[in-house]
């Protein structure tokens, strides 16, 4: 498979070039070819003209090319001239620092950014907002000429943003040009001269802002043919299982409210960082909530920890099922009954037959493919491994069970084989929620769909209302409307 | 099919197994003594001592930690049930006490680890000094001797004709197998040592079954304690240095990975062993001990090199 397939992409010095797409279009790949972090397997990269290597991250500065990531790359405990020159400093002979020059330099590059920052102070004591100033120092002071800035705005303040946009412009007149990328839309109209669309890897089209509506926008980035399949067993509904009230855990979660009943399967859709898995984790007691209330099947319940959860018949199947979901050097037996050994056990005494029994019922009517019991879990393919993962939560008897991202990561055949497990799930009488970044699966799984943005709820959907543009659009936070 | 899954799961103790018995015969062929039955109850009586302590250590590595503090816990055992003795407390009871200062203190170490989040390093390291200022402090640096008859039983007697102590450590061993196979805490230790985060997010409560391994350690250093207590016929203030190092020593060599989740206890106890026959037989040899010293330090590492190397094969 392709991360990026084919893309075209023209930057003119002097513009501000948004880079748009859903997550996992492609945005970050192309961003890092770019910056010579990735290498491509074809095509070509014109620099004013002239064909030129981007191999490796050193060559691309030297050509002019700096990136700012959306976690800043600064060393907290050293000045922000330390920082600026970092790797380059100036030295009064080999290995002797010319401090004072360097200060001198990197405070007029500051000074040139009016940016208000002493070059002296330590940039752990610096704002957000001034450390991402202290970074295009950095790269200006590497003479780039292409700046590509990844979800800059996503960590500050209203005023903060106002001042980056100020420099932003001012770095146009100087001629450098600028790749965008950000999920904010408003801001793209206010920053943007261009826009260029990627979805699923591949190019889309590129237009001036001034000439492109949002919903335009938004249909660009999610329009796709629907050609997978999913196969979608409706249920009865029957009662509640799990009702959340009002809860929050500041800043990741606010106010969230919603209802999750037995043989039904609610899709949980947001960008990354929108809350899903900070919500997921309070449901299983993982962390705490700060103010609200959940119930599970009526009953007003306090989550402690995760083994409460558990024994309330919840379960979490992680986005991450390497590091949080299975132990990788234990042999599938051990990881599919570790969640129920108090129930293979007396007294602290394991019955390793019935564990085994059990095991080998959940590799059969799972199909999990691994020589025996014994093998350790490393050695099983993706959704080999996420197969272990659900078995371990069925044999420990959950009735309302998360899901993460349950297919990230897994090869078509095996996708459609989960799909087929969470409905005989739901029509067994358990209650899904579904955390998922593709859309699709959104849509085609769930009987209900509730979208979060910024650590709410932003909108929610039955399946016959929703459409990949209005989740889009509530995703993003484009519109605000009270959630049924 | 069937051998083939033997070595794929117990290669690295047959691997072990076949050291020892290489060794052994090594020896044999250049001291015709060491291949008595006299010698060998000899080699496995000292080994006792360091194989419980190690058992404990067994533990702790597994679940990917460290006890730097067994030889220090060991010598407050020892004071303790030593003091009590002297106090003329009954046997049973002041073996009771000193079982219970090991584990009390192996608890502690336990709390500190799985509750204020101590890297195990540091808090067995820091337990290792208190530990060992307490037991100077409350014998002012003077070793405790001269005790009973009954007592030391643990040292003297046989069964069978085989050592007390090596009965100890062989029912030790049998009920650490079992533990760690069979029961919940030693399905724990390997899930905790091999995926901390994945364990608690299964709903395993693992600040308490770590600080029962911890517990554990410090228990059977206490055991340990009346073993030596007995056969030296006293509590030494500095008994136990370095103790921690011939546990770590054994659990290594007997294929427990330092990186936790993995590790078996018949392993440890070929380890024990193999530590112990080399010290024996570089005796019977006329070795000095400053060579001794060396040598087991080079096993040590040539252990440790052909064990990464079969494992790079296996992958």
């Amino acid at each position: 498979m392709l991360a990026l397939d084919d893309v075209q992409f023209e930057l003119q010095a002097g513009e501000v070039h948004v880079l748009l797409g859903e997550n996992g279009a492609g945005k970050s790949t192309l961003v890092k070819i770019l910056s010579g972090a990735h290498a491509r397997s074809a095509g070509e990269i014109l620099l004013e003209g002239v064909t030129v290597d981007l191999n490796t991250p050193r060559q691309a500065q030297a050509l002019g090319i700096s990136i700012i990531y959306q976690e800043l790359n600064l060393i907290p405990q050293l000045s922000a001239a330390a920082n600026i020159f970092l790797g380059r400093e100036p030295q009064k002979m080999a290995g002797i620092l010319h401090h004072y020059k360097m200060i001198q330099d990197a405070q007029a590059i500051l000074d040139q950014l009016r940016t208000g920052v002493d070059a002296q102070s330590r940039v752990q004591d610096l704002s957000v907002g001034q450390q991402q100033m202290v970074e295009v120092a950095k790269a200006l002071s590497l003479h780039a000429r292409i700046l590509i800035m990844d979800e800059p705005t996503s960590a500050l303040t209203e005023q903060e943003i106002k001042e980056l946009f100020t420099l932003i412009r001012r770095l146009k007149t100087q001629g450098v040009a600028i790749i965008y990328i950000s999920h904010r839309l408003e801001e793209l109209y206010e920053i943007g001269d261009r826009v260029t669309i990627l979805r699923d890897g591949k190019y889309i089209a590129t237009h001036r802002l001034t000439e492109i509506d949002k919903s335009k926008l938004i249909r660009l980035m999610v329009d796709r043919d629907l050609g997978d399949h999913f196969p979608k067993v409706r249920v009865q509904t029957g009662e509640e299982a799990l009702r959340v009230e009002r809860v929050s855990r500041r800043p990741v979660l606010e106010d969230i409210s919603f209802s999750l009943h037995r043989g039904e399967v609610v899709g949980l859709a947001g960008l990354l960082g929108s809350g899903r898995t900070e919500l997921a984790r309070v449901l299983f007691g993982a962390d705490r909530a700060d103010e609200g209330s959940i119930y599970i099947h009526g009953e007003k319940v306090k989550l402690k920890n995760p083994a409460d959860a558990i024994h309330k018949q919840v379960a979490y199947l992680s986005e991450d099922r390497k590091s949080q979901g299975l132990v990788l050097n234990l042999p599938v037996l051990d990881n599919i009954c570790l969640s129920s050994l108090d129930r293979f056990s007396r007294l602290g005494w394991v019955s390793l037959k019935q564990e085994a029994e059990a095991a080998t019922d959940y590799i059969d009517k799972l199909r999990i493919r691994t020589p025996h019991l014994r093998q350790q879990v490393r050695y099983l393919s993706g959704g080999n491994q996420q197969k272990v993962v659900i078995s371990k939560w069925l044999c420990s008897q959950a009735r309302i069970l998360i899901f993460d991202e349950p297919t990230r990561g897994i090869d078509v055949g095996a996708k459609v084989e989960i799909y087929q497990l969470i409905n005989q799930l739901a029509a067994d009488g358990a209650a899904i929620l579904m955390i998922s970044s593709d859309l699709q699966e959104i849509l085609g799984m769930s009987d209900r769909i509730l979208v979060m943005c910024r650590g709410r709820i932003a909108a929610a959907f039955s399946a016959a209302e929703a459409t990949q543009e209005n989740i889009l659009q509530f995703a993003l936070g484009e519109n605000q409307r009270a959630h049924a | 099919m069937r051998m083939h899954s033997l070595w794929q799961q117990h290669g690295r103790q047959l691997g072990t197994l076949i050291g020892l018995l290489g060794l052994s015969a090594v020896l044999w062929i250049l001291t015709p003594h060491f291949m008595t039955i006299s010698n060998w109850l000899n080699i496995t009586q000292q080994t006792a001592i360091n194989a419980i302590i190690a058992v404990g250590m067994t533990f702790v590595i597994i679940s990917a930690g460290i006890d730097l503090s067994v030889g220090s816990i060991l010598a407050l055992s020892g004071v303790v049930m030593a003091g009590a003795l002297k106090a003329d407390v009954p046997l049973s009871l002041a073996l009771l006490f000193g079982l219970a200062a090991g584990f009390f203190c192996g608890c502690m170490n336990g709390v500190l680890i799985s509750r204020g989040k101590l890297p195990p390093f540091i808090a067995t390291l820091g337990m290792m000094s208190v530990a060992r200022g307490v037991v100077l402090i409350i014998t002012d640096g003077r070793p405790i001797s001269g005790f009973a008859p009954s007592f030391r039983v643990f040292a003297n007697a046989e069964f069978l004709a085989i050592p007390i102590p090596v009965w100890i450590m062989a029912l030790v061993y049998l009920i650490a197998h079992l533990v760690l196979t069979r029961t919940k805490l030693g399905r724990y230790t390997y899930a905790m040592g091999g995926n901390e985060e994945a364990t608690v997010l299964s709903g395993v409560h693992v600040r308490f079954h770590k600080t029962m391994i911890y517990g554990i350690s410090g228990l059977l250093s206490g055991l340990a304690a009346v073993l030596l207590t007995a056969r030296l016929n006293s509590a030494q203030p500095i008994a136990g240095m370095m103790y921690e190092l011939d546990a770590i020593a054994a659990t290594v060599i007997g294929g427990t990975s330092l990186l936790g989740g993995e590790g078996r206890i018949a392993g440890t106890l070929i380890g024990a062993l193999i530590m112990g026959v080399l010290r024996n037989g570089l005796n019977l040899l006329g070795v000095s001990s400053f060579v001794q010293q060396t040598v087991i330090g080079a096993v040590i590492i040539v252990a440790v090199l052909l064990d990464m190397a079969m494992k790079k094969r296996r992958i």
